[in-house]
């Protein structure tokens, strides 16, 4: 039991920090952004190529993809969903906007990276055996740690800057985060940028233990959204709380139903599905927004 | 605009359309051959393989004149189809291949792509290779799908008896993704397990084919300690990381595939923890590759930057269809003429040395000759690359 719950920790820390991205564009712009998991994927691929082509520290590779990432965010308000939104009142328009965007980054990530598995060279060498009751690598237990002090730094990046303030002021209320003199565009622009870093940073952080290849995007996408709805849309504790109910459902699953086949990701959509209709708004959502 | 300039730009683009004309006139005629597969998401390295090794050849086939097939030289153009490994996609592109008049058709790539397109060929006359193992496919009535590489069924049985004969091995677990090929090449692996004779300690579990961390998956798996670990029909995707998963988990065992996977993926993906891995190789080792094999991979490697060892076996499937249509050139545009030459086709390989044929097999797995004839190698990963354990024949 000890290893499950461990897996289950593992898990739900990288699933946490996916679903935090996505949930902060949500809540400032009102845009499921379906390209999410490729953003993932590219952090990967740039963390891949530094430190797994080019051979320059690990911390570097981070470094790169977080800011490379935030970069393509920022890019990608500026010049895709800024406009699209100032111009249409229809929601599903930013929807297919980013369903579009996922297709291209798919496109451009082919080109670029190739179409096979990429890994790179483990960060950390060795494997956590106590007493066989919970095996772990230590690069494991390292990005674990890492994308635990991610979330971190990150809630407290939000409640305590200037910029954590004016985002969750937009977030709340846009119309009087604009009133009460923040400059909105300028704030859409930073939040989409630090959602789409936080997507480079765990595919920078994934790509030691999983690697990485052009298909993960899509599938990721999905996890994200399923964790969202869990926890709240738009909602930063409702994203950390649904990723590690997801991880820690998934690593019991995949133990408890062994037998019985791979039934596990059925049982959570269909627990999903019950949950939803008596609780719509996740759990720690609101129900009007 | 002076009547000069009038005159030139009527005269102009006459005489370029006719100087175009002419070079058309000069050039040889198309040959087209399809190709139906996956070439993106995580399988995508076992389509691009296929349509990467067609194109390679087509060029160096067009390079030295084309192919001369009855009397007539041909240039070969290859017409692609990315079916992303839906059955749906895949009748579009087979749909495709008929409206474009292509009799040839190399794909699918996998079990359920493969079933589905067999009505669209069967009614439009189109003779297919897929890389795909159910036996209805490849036997009587079906007569239009030849297999393009060796089957798990095929390979399965003779790598679990070289274990049990060499390294001793007595018990086995299977894991496979949960989709249409890879249990169905567990459900022959476990039937060739059986009769062999190994105890199975493990069969049930399987993952979701977009499973990016495989820890939780196997931690049931290795509890049940087997000699060997079979990866049935594991995707390259997949591989380095279900094995680096089973290894930090502290596996010792053995882990093999049926599968042909990628040496850079598995160094990459697994590092040292994926030495001694055993899978299906690319149909060539450096102890039988001829020179035009040689020439082949230098040539892939120089148009696409890398290559991939599945290419090995992906290279025959052109070679097949052109050699037979030389055998045959009335089968260029009948493919009753194609099935009849299959029966008694033999023609040198390229790609071996020695004496090696090129002929169509399967009497005794498909009861008619369905199946292309290539070496089965069988490779242990080491070191970072593929090191030849045995090879066999196949019928």
């Amino acid at each position: 039991m000890e290893q499950v719950l461990a897996n289950g920790v593992y898990l739900g820390a990288q699933y946490a920090l996916i679903a935090l991205g996505l949930t902060l564009i949500f809540a400032l712009m009102n845009v499921l952004n379906f390209a999410h998991g490729q953003l993932y994927v590219l952090g990967g691929f740039v963390t891949y190529t530094i430190y797994g082509q080019l051979g320059l520290p690990y911390v570097v590779a981070l470094l790169a993809s977080a800011v490379s990432l935030a970069i393509v965010g920022a890019a990608l308000q500026g010049f895709l969903f800024g406009p699209v939104i100032r111009r249409s009142q229809r929601e599903e328009s930013t929807m297919l906007l980013a369903a579009g965007i996922a297709f291209l980054l798919d496109a451009v990530i082919l080109l670029l990276f190739g179409e096979k598995q990429r890994g790179v060279p483990k960060i950390v060498d060795g494997v956590l055996n106590w007493d066989f009751r919970v095996i772990m690598p230590y690069d494991r237990i390292l990005i674990c740690a890492l994308a635990i002090a991610f979330v971190a730094a990150f809630i407290l990046y939000m409640q305590y800057s200037r910029t954590g303030r004016a985002l969750r002021a937009l977030a709340q209320d846009r119309i009087a985060a604009e009133l009460m003199g923040v400059d909105v565009s300028r704030y859409s622009m930073i939040g989409f940028a630090l959602g789409a870093m936080l997507a480079g940073i765990v595919g920078g952080l994934l790509v030691t233990i999983t690697g990485v290849n052009l298909g993960m995007g899509g599938p990721t996408s999905i996890k994200a959204f399923l964790m969202v709805m869990i926890g709240g849309a738009g909602v930063i504790s409702g994203a950390i709380a649904g990723g590690f109910i997801l991880g820690m459902m998934e690593s019991i699953g995949l133990s408890v139903l062994s037998q019985y086949g791979d039934v596990t990701y059925l049982v959570i959509f269909a627990s999903l599905m019950v949950f939803l209709a008596i609780r719509p708004q996740g759990l720690m959502g609101k129900p009007w927004g | 605009m002076n009547r000069r300039s009038v005159l030139a730009s009527l005269v102009l683009p006459l005489v370029a359309s006719l100087a175009i004309g002419a070079g058309a006139q000069a050039a040889n005629p198309k040959l087209k051959i399809g190709f139906v597969g996956v070439t993106s998401g995580p399988a995508a390295a076992w389509g691009i393989s296929n349509v990467r090794s067609m194109q390679a050849r087509a060029v160096w086939l067009n390079e030295i004149g084309g192919v001369k097939i009855g009397g007539k030289t041909y240039d070969i153009e290859i017409v692609t189809f990315d079916d992303q490994k839906d059955p749906k996609r895949a009748i579009a592109g087979m749909e495709k291949m008929a409206q474009e008049g292509i009799r040839y058709v190399v794909g699918p790539n996998v079990d359920d792509g493969a079933a589905a397109v067999r009505p669209v060929a069967e009614q439009n006359g189109i003779i297919y290779f897929p890389y795909a193992f159910p036996k209805a496919l490849y036997s009587p009535p079906a007569s239009n799908a030849v297999l393009g590489m060796v089957a798990s069924y095929q390979s399965g049985p003779a790598i679990y008896k070289h274990l049990k004969e060499n390294k001793g091995v007595k018990t086995i677990a299977f894991i496979s993704a949960n989709e249409s090929d890879p249990l169905s090449q567990r459900a022959d692996g476990i039937a060739a397990a059986k009769a062999l004779g190994l105890k199975i300690v493990s069969d049930s579990v399987t993952y979701q084919v977009d499973t990016t961390d495989f820890t939780p998956v196997i931690t049931p798996v290795i509890r049940t300690n087997p000699d060997l670990l079979v990866l049935s029909g594991v995707a390259p995707a997949n591989a380095p990381q279900i094995i680096r998963s089973a290894r930090e988990l502290g596996f010792k065992g053995l882990i093999s595939t049926e599968t042909a996977q990628d040496a850079t993926v598995l160094m990459e993906g697994a590092g040292k923890l994926a030495d001694g891995f055993i899978s299906v190789g690319g149909a060539s080792t450096p102890e039988i590759a001829s020179d035009a094999m040689k020439e082949f991979v230098a040539r892939y490697t120089k148009m696409f930057g890398e290559y991939n060892d599945e290419s090995n076996t992906k290279v025959y499937a052109l070679e097949y269809i052109i050699e037979t249509l030389k055998a045959n050139p009335a089968a260029i545009d009948d493919v009753k003429a194609f099935k009849k030459t299959m029966d008694t086709f033999s023609a040198p390989n390229p790609y071996m040395k020695g004496d090696a044929k090129l002929k169509y097999v399967g009497s005794s797995s498909f009861g008619q000759r369905r199946q292309i004839a290539v070496p089965l190698v069988v490779n242990e990963f080491r070191g970072g690359k593929f090191e030849t354990l045995f090879v066999a024949e196949v019928d």
